[in-house]
C-alpha cells in the first residue's frame, strides 16, 4: 500500500489534535488532543520506517510514546492539583502567565 | 648592634604596639592598652638613646649611615629601597619625637580614662608615632612621602577621634584636605628633582644637585617651592594654616603631641633635611623666611584675642613654628632645630596643662568662663606657668635661648633679614603677652564655680555637650563623654607633665652660646657641607640679642599683668577703642571667610551644578533614562505576545511550524 495514505491519515489525526488544543478550554480535553497530535506524529514515523524498511522510525515512535506517557503523568498531576485547589478548570481562566 | 639596627628597632616598637592595640581591641582589659602603647614608645625612646650613643662612637665624617631593608620599587631608571638614614639630624628628631610621645602616652592614660574608645585611641597614637619616625628616618624621597602621608592620615584619625561630633569630623576633613595639598606639593617637588637628577635617595639628589643645577636654577626653585608647599601645609604656615586651629577638636593630648610637639614640626625638619637644595636656591629659602616671619606675626596677633584656650595655644604653635621656619630658612639649622626641641617641651606641657584645666571645667574651653584655678589646681598652675614662661622667652627658660638664637642668626644675615628679626622681636613681646593672658585669666582672679567645686574636692561634672556648638551629646563611643580628669587627681597625668616641666626649664642649657654648644656640635656632621657653617654671630652679639629678647619678654608679661590683673577694665576699654582691629583679629584675619568664599563655596556650587545638571539631567535623564526607555519599549512589544492564554500559545506554535513547513515545501518544490 502506498505510504501516502498513512501520511494523509497521520496529518488528519495531527490536525484534529491541533484544532482541539486550540479550540477546547477544558485542560483534560486539551491533554487528550495533545495525545492525538503525538500519535499522529507516531503514525507518520512508523509509516516512513516501513517505507524505508528499517526499524529506526519505530524505535522513535516507541520513545515518543514513553515521553507522551510522562507528559500525561505530569499533565494529569497538574489537572488534579488544579482540581484540589478548586481553581477553574478552564485554560482561559488560568492566564496568570500574562506578561 | 649597628646604628641602623637600632634605627629599625626604633621603628619596630610603635608598629608592634599599634598592631597589638588594634588587633586586641576587644580583648585588652582596663588600662592595659595604654600601658602597652606607652611601653612601646618607651622602647622606641630607649632604642633612640642607644642609637645616639652608637652614633657618637663613629668618627665625625662617617655619621651618616644608610641601611636598606629591601628593594621597595624597581623599574627602569628608578631604584627605591626601603632604607633608613641615621645621622645626627634624624637621631635628634627620633629622640624628640619618641621622648615627648612617651610622656604624652602616659598622660593620655589618665586623660582618656573612661573614654569608650580608649584602646582605639592608643592604636592611633602608636600609628602616629610610627609614621612620624618613618618620616624622620627615611633615606629617600619615596619613603619620606610614605611617612608624610601616614602622618597626615594619623592626624585625620585623631582629630576626628570623637567621630560622632560633627565639628570634629569636619575639622578632620579640613585638616586632611589641606594636608593632601601639601602631599601633592611634596610629590611634585620630588618629581621635579627626580626629573633633573634621576635620583630619589637624599645623598643621590644632593650629590647630583651641585652638578645639575646652577644657583637659583628655575627648576630647582620650583622644586623647592613645591617642597615648601608640603612643609607649610604640614606645619600650619600661611596660607595653609587654617586646619591647625580647627584640629583642636581632637582630644587634648593629641593636640599636645601632634599639633604642637611633633607632626607640625615636620615642615621644619623637611627644610633642614633639604638644606643643600635650599642653599642652591636662595630665592626659595628667602621666600620661606618671609612666610615664616609673616606667619609668626600673624598668628601671634590672633592669639591675642581668641577666647578658646586650646586655640590660643594652637595659634601660638603656628607662631612658634614660624620662628623655626625662619631659623632653618636663614641657614640657622641648629637654632631652628633647637627651637623645635624646646618648643616641643613647653608647648606639649602647655597643652597638657590646658587639658587639665579643661578637665576641671568638664570640657569647657572658653577663657571667658575660666578663672581662679590657682588654689584648686596648684600642680597645673605651676607647670602651666613654667610652660608659659618658656613660651614667653623669660630669661633662663628654654624658649629664651632658642628663640633668641633664631633671631640672632637672622640679624646676623643683615640686609632685609634685619626687618624679619625686628618683626620676630615684636612678636616675642606679643607672645609673652598672650602667654600670660592665659595664665592670668585661667589661674588668677576670683575662682569660677568650677574652681570652687574643685577646692571642695568635687570635680565638676556637666551634662556632656559639644564645647564649640553646645549641642547635647551622650557618653558612648564617639563622643567625649562625661568623665573628665585633671592632673591634680590623676597621677599618670602628673607623671607626663613633670618631666616636661623640667625639660621646659633646662632644655635650653644644651645650647647656651659660648658655654655649651652641645646641640650645635652634635648636629654639625649633618650640616657640614652648608656654606653658612662658619658664618655665625659672635657670642657677644648673641648675648646682646638674648638681652633684647629678655626685655621683650618682660615688656609682654608686664603689659599682660597690667591689662589682665591690675587694671582689668583696661581690657574692655582697649576693645571698645579699637573695635575694628579687635573684630579683624577675632575673625583670624578673615582667612577662613576668604577661603570659604574663594574656594569652598565655588567648589560646592560646582558640585551642586554637577549633581543637579550633569548628573540629574544628562547622566540620569539622557543616558540612563534613554537606555531604560529603549529597553522598556522593546519589552512592551515582547510582553504583548505573552498573553497567558494557553490556546493562544498553541495557535502561535501551530502557525509558526506551519509557516516553517510551507517555507520548506516552497523551497523544495520551487527550487
Amino acid at each position: 500500500m502506498d505510504v501516502s495514505w498513512f501520511l494523509v491519515l497521520s496529518a488528519f489525526i495531527f490536525c484534529i489534535g491541533a484544532a482541539g488544543v486550540m479550540s477546547r478550554r477544558n485542560p483534560l480535553v486539551v491533554l487528550l488532543c495533545l495525545e492525538l497530535m503525538l500519535n499522529g506524529g507516531n503514525l507518520a514515523l512508523v509509516a516512513f520506517a516501513r517505507m524505508h524498511g528499517d526499524g529506526g522510525g519505530q524505535i522513535f515512535a516507541l520513545i515518543v510514546m514513553v515521553i507522551a506517557a510522562c507528559e500525561v503523568a505530569v499533565g494529569l498531576g497538574i489537572i488534579v492539583a488544579i482540581f484540589r485547589r478548586r481553581l477553574p478548570v478552564d485554560v482561559d481562566e488560568l492566564s496568570d502567565l500574562r506578561g | 648592634m649597628t646604628v641602623t639596627g637600632y634605627g629599625w628597632v626604633v621603628l619596630a616598637f610603635p608598629l608592634a604596639g599599634m598592631l597589638v592595640c588594634a588587633l586586641g581591641y576587644r580583648k585588652l582589659p582596663g588600662h592595659s592598652a595604654g600601658w602597652i602603647g606607652s611601653l612601646a614608645i618607651l622602647g622606641s625612646f630607649v632604642a633612640s638613646i642607644l642609637m645616639l650613643l652608637e652614633l657618637e662612637h663613629l668618627p665625625t665624617e662617617e655619621r651618616e649611615v644608610v641601611d636598606s631593608a629591601f628593594t621597595y620599587l624597581q623599574t627602569a631608571g628608578m631604584d627605591v629601597d626601603l632604607s633608613i638614614l641615621v645621622d645626627p639630624l634624624s637621631v635628634f628628631m627620633c629622640l624628640v619625637v619618641s621622648g615627648i610621645s612617651f610622656l604624652i602616652h602616659v598622660y593620655s592614660i589618665g586623660y582618656m580614662d573612661g573614654d569608650e574608645g580608649f584602646v582605639r585611641y592608643f592604636a592611633y597614637l602608636n600609628y602616629f608615632v610610627f609614621s612620624m619616625l618613618l618620616l624622620v628616618l627615611a633615606a629617600n624621597f619615596v619613603i619620606l612621602i610614605v611617612g608624610w602621608a601616614f602622618v597626615g592620615a594619623a592626624s585625620y584619625l585623631l582629630i576626628s577621634f570623637w567621630y560622632r561630633r560633627t565639628t570634629a569630623t569636619r575639622a578632620g576633613i579640613k585638616a586632611f584636605v589641606i594636608n593632601v595639598i601639601g602631599d601633592v606639593g611634596l610629590v611634585i617637588g620630588t618629581f621635579l628633582l627626580f626629573d633633573a637628577t634621576g635620583e630619589l635617595s637624599y645623598e643621590g639628589v644632593f650629590a647630583a644637585a651641585d652638578n645639575v643645577f646652577t644657583t637659583n636654577d628655575g627648576q630647582l626653585v620650583a622644586a623647592c617651592l613645591m617642597l615648601l608647599v608640603g612643609a607649610f601645609a604640614k606645619s600650619g604656615q600661611l596660607p595653609l594654616h587654617t586646619w591647625l586651629p580647627d584640629a583642636m577638636e581632637g582630644p587634648t593630648p593629641v593636640s599636645s603631641l601632634i599639633h604642637a610637639a611633633t607632626m607640625v614640626t615636620a615642615g621644619v625638619y623637611l627644610i633642614a633635611r633639604m638644606y643643600p637644595l635650599f642653599e642652591l636656591a636662595p630665592l626659595a629659602a628667602d621666600i620661606s623666611a618671609v612666610i615664616g616671619t609673616a606667619t609668626l606675626l600673624f598668628a601671634a596677633t590672633v592669639a591675642l584675642v581668641v577666647t578658646d584656650l586650646k586655640r590660643v595655644i594652637a595659634y601660638s604653635t603656628i607662631s612658634q613654628i614660624g620662628y623655626m621656619i625662619l631659623g632653618v630658612s636663614v641657614a640657622a639649622y641648629g637654632a631652628g632645630l633647637f627651637h623645635l626641641m624646646t618648643h616641643a617641651f613647653f608647648k606639649a606641657l602647655l597643652f597638657m596643662g590646658a587639658g587639665s584645666v579643661i578637665g576641671a571645667m568638664a570640657g569647657n574651653q572658653s577663657l571667658d568662663r575660666m578663672g581662679g584655678f590657682r588654689k584648686s589646681m596648684p600642680f597645673t598652675f605651676v607647670t602651666f606657668t613654667i610652660g608659659a614662661l618658656a613660651l614667653a622667652g623669660f630669661p633662663l627658660m628654654s624658649g629664651f635661648f632658642s628663640k633668641d638664637e633664631v633671631l640672632s642668626y637672622t640679624l646676623h644675615r643683615g640686609g632685609g633679614f634685619v626687618v624679619m628679626a625686628v618683626v620676630g622681636y615684636l612678636a616675642a613681646a606679643i607672645t609673652a603677652f598672650y602667654a600670660f593672658r592665659m595664665v592670668f585669666r585661667v589661674f588668677f582672679r576670683a575662682p569660677v564655680p568650677e574652681a570652687r567645686e574643685l577646692e571642695a574636692g568635687h570635680p565638676h561634672h556637666g551634662e556632656p555637650h559639644n564645647p564649640a556648638t553646645g549641642e547635647p551629646e551622650d557618653k558612648h563611643v564617639g563622643f567625649d563623654g562625661t568623665e573628665h580628669h585633671n592632673a591634680e587627681t590623676s597621677w599618670p597625668m602628673k607623671l607626663g607633665m613633670a618631666p616636661l616641666a623640667l625639660g621646659a626649664v633646662i632644655a635650653g642649657y644644651v645650647a647656651i652660646p659660648g658655654v655649651t654648644d652641645t646641640l650645635e656640635h652634635f648636629l654639625e656632621p649633618t650640616f657640614a657641607d652648608s656654606r653658612f657653617i662658619d658664618d655665625k654671630p659672635t657670642d657677644a652679639a648673641e648675648y646682646t640679642d638674648l638681652g633684647i629678647g629678655g626685655i621683650m619678654a618682660f615688656i609682654g608679661i608686664g603689659l599682660a599683668f597690667v591689662v589682665f590683673l591690675r587694671r582689668r577694665q583696661l581690657r574692655l576699654v582697649i576693645r571698645e577703642r579699637w573695635t575694628a582691629i579687635h573684630t579683624f583679629l577675632f575673625h583670624k584675619w578673615y582667612f577662613d571667610e576668604i577661603y570659604d568664599a574663594a574656594v569652598v563655596r565655588p567648589m560646592a556650587a560646582f558640585g551642586r551644578f554637577g549633581k543637579n545638571v550633569i548628573e540629574t539631567r544628562f547622566v540620569q535623564g539622557t543616558i540612563v533614562g534613554g537606555a531604560v526607555g529603549l529597553v522598556r519599549a522593546g519589552s512592551n512589544v515582547a510582553r504583548s505576545v505573552q498573553s497567558g492564554y494557553l490556546r493562544g500559545y498553541a495557535a502561535l506554535l501551530v502557525v509558526g511550524v506551519s509557516a516553517l513547513g510551507v517555507y520548506f515545501l516552497i523551497r523544495a518544490t520551487g527550487g
